[in-house]
């Protein structure tokens, strides 16, 4: 469904991707985990068009993916969830949702899918009226991940979506994934919680300082000594 | 009664000017809010729409093609500053924008220029006078000017329009996103290219009305007469809380209001009907506030504008700036 092939990034002079390759099938989970400023982010940002690759390709169902604007992207059934969840805080709940479909042309079904979200995150439609900003960080995040799913993606890209929550909201994100996976979701996922990201992936590629170390099923990441070590931390 | 009658001239004075002030400032506003540009170029767009009408009534043309030619040639200028130059530069440090706008001021001011001096126009041209803006309205012994009329509920309606806009639409709705975190508007799939050539067209349609009305009230038009208008709209942003149209528009208002309350103050002693406050007050109030301080308008204006700089950095709207993620 997607195909990365020797992709680099730079930021000005510096380069952040140095020929990344990686693959992810329908209906799969794919897991990016690595330390702080391995790439993961960045390899996100550039499948959903925010960065520009200088050198290798990105297809998505054999289309080329390079120079097409992140809105054209979006359309094209790729939604990105990004880290730090950046939602539009001076916005009400609803509206966020509003505008996570708002590039789509069925106006009439979006109500139905707004429905459908505060079914899966019942706690938003306490709060559909608040601000974004006032909601707590849990909230938020589940906020963020209903927003992404208004566009009714065909590959979602979720970032860190375990970031800064309490463990107990760290298990209902992650039990919503799951869900979502059950669902038939296609997902990529970059975490940095890298025992709970190789628990519930099929794939999973290890990335450091910009290139792809490892790569594999998840299980036997998991019990791939090098990674106990690294990331796992026993 | 006469204080009565004057108290009203002057809340409808202040109505008025604060209209103007509005219409230009959300445009300023809007634009801000999204690129984190100080358009001062907006200034001209005003002077630009003036020039425009200024021509079409010169060629005899009927009041409501000159409206329509002056709204799309504004607009239409105003696409193109976007297209040319700001969309070049996105990206670049904010004071290469604003050197940007100054450039693209000056270049609007040449330009204008040179089409008056090929046209074989005088510099200052005299605007043409408009009936159905000329004269005043009279009801009972309050006289108001027609234009201050039109403007007064041209600008309601028009920033009335405007709010409904941007929160019942998805394109207005796109916008505020916009202007909250681009990257993440991105993401939602907004072609941000449209919205801020959005922005720019209401802005400059905007603009246009204002310059109109403020076409008829200078009564002449020079190509540099955008700068006091576009610095007071500055201001009236600052003052409200820049970067949102809702502090435009209250900026707008408060500013209007500040320069009547400042231009009508002074001088109050003799306009007090005798008998309405002590001998000595009204001895004290003509003797401190004479008529001549209203010359000091524009000084008390920016003493004002320091104070709020000073004590409410962030308008009287305005909230903390939130540090931005990624």
């Amino acid at each position: 469904m997607l195909e990365l092939r020797e992709v680099e990034v730079a930021y000005g002079n510096i380069r952040a991707l140095k020929g990344i390759s990686l693959t992810v099938a329908e209906g799969e989970l794919v897991t990016l985990i690595g330390a702080n400023g391995a790439g993961k982010s960045t390899t996100l940002k550039t499948i959903s068009g925010l960065l520009r690759p200088k050198a290798g390709t990105l297809l998505y169902r054999g289309q080329s993916l390079d120079r097409l604007p992140p809105h054209k992207i979006v359309t094209l059934g790729i939604s990105h969830c990004p880290e730090g969840r950046h939602l539009f805080g001076r916005l009400t709940v609803v509206e966020n949702l509003r505008l996570g479909a708002v590039q789509r042309r069925d106006h009439e079904v979006v109500q139905s899918d707004i429905e459908h979200i505060y079914k899966l995150f019942p706690i938003l439609q306490e709060r559909s009226a608040q601000l974004a900003a006032t909601l707590s960080g849990g909230e938020q995040q589940m906020l963020a991940i209903g927003r992404a799913l208004m566009s009714r993606p065909q590959l979602l890209l979720l970032d860190e979506p375990s970031l800064g929550l309490a463990p107990i909201l760290v298990e209902a994100i992650f039990d919503t994934i799951r869900q979502l996976k059950r669902e038939g979701a296609t997902i990529l996922l970059v975490e940095q919680n890298a025992r709970l990201a190789l628990d519930i992936a099929d794939r999973a590629y290890v990335m450091e300082t910009g290139h792809v170390t490892l790569q594999g099923p998840a299980m036997e990441l998991k019990y791939n000594p090098q990674v106990e070590h690294t990331y796992l931390g026993t | 009664m006469n204080l009565v009658f004057y108290v009203i001239q002057q809340f409808v004075n202040a109505l008025s000017i604060g209209s103007l002030y509005a219409l230009m400032a959300v445009g300023l506003a809007m634009v801000f809010s999204i690129l984190r540009l100080i358009n001062f170029a907006h200034g001209d767009l005003i002077m630009v729409a003036a020039y425009f009408a200024a021509f079409a009534l010169l060629g005899k043309l009927p009041l409501v093609v000159t409206i329509v030619l002056m709204l799309a040639g504004t607009v239409l200028v105003g696409l193109l500053m976007e297209r040319v130059a700001y969309r070049p530069i996105r990206g670049a440090p904010d004071v290469s924008a604003l050197l940007t706008s100054f450039a693209v001021g000056q270049i609007l001011q040449n330009g204008t220029l040179l089409v008056t001096r090929f046209l074989q126009k005088p510099n200052p041209l005299a605007f043409p006078v408009i009936g159905a803006l000329s004269g005043v309205f009279t009801f009972g012994s309050i006289t108001v000017s027609r234009v201050n009329v039109v403007s007064l509920l041209l600008g309601i309606i028009l920033l009335v329009l405007l709010s409904l806009f941007v929160t019942r639409t998805n394109l207005g709705l796109s916008m505020r996103a916009a202007a909250e975190d681009l990257p993440a508007a991105q993401l939602m799939g907004i072609d941000i290219n449209r919205v801020i050539a959005t922005a720019f067209a209401i802005g400059s349609g905007l603009a246009a009305v204002a310059g109109l009305l403020f076409a008829v009230q200078a009564g002449q038009l020079t190509p540099y007469m955008g700068f006091t208008p576009v610095l007071k709209a500055f201001i009236a942003a600052v003052i409200g809380g820049f970067g949102s149209i809702g502090g435009a528009i209250v900026g707008g208002y408060a500013l209007g209001g500040l320069e009547v309350l400042l231009t009508a103050i002074p001088g109050i002693g003799d306009i007090l009907p005798p008998g309405l406050v002590a001998p000595s007050v009204q001895a004290w109030l003509k003797h401190w506030l004479p008529s001549s301080l209203s010359s000091y308008r524009d000084a008390f204006v920016f003493v004002i504008l320091i104070l709020v700089l000073l004590f409410r950095p962030n308008g009287i709207l305005g909230r903390r700036e939130r540090e931005e993620m990624g």
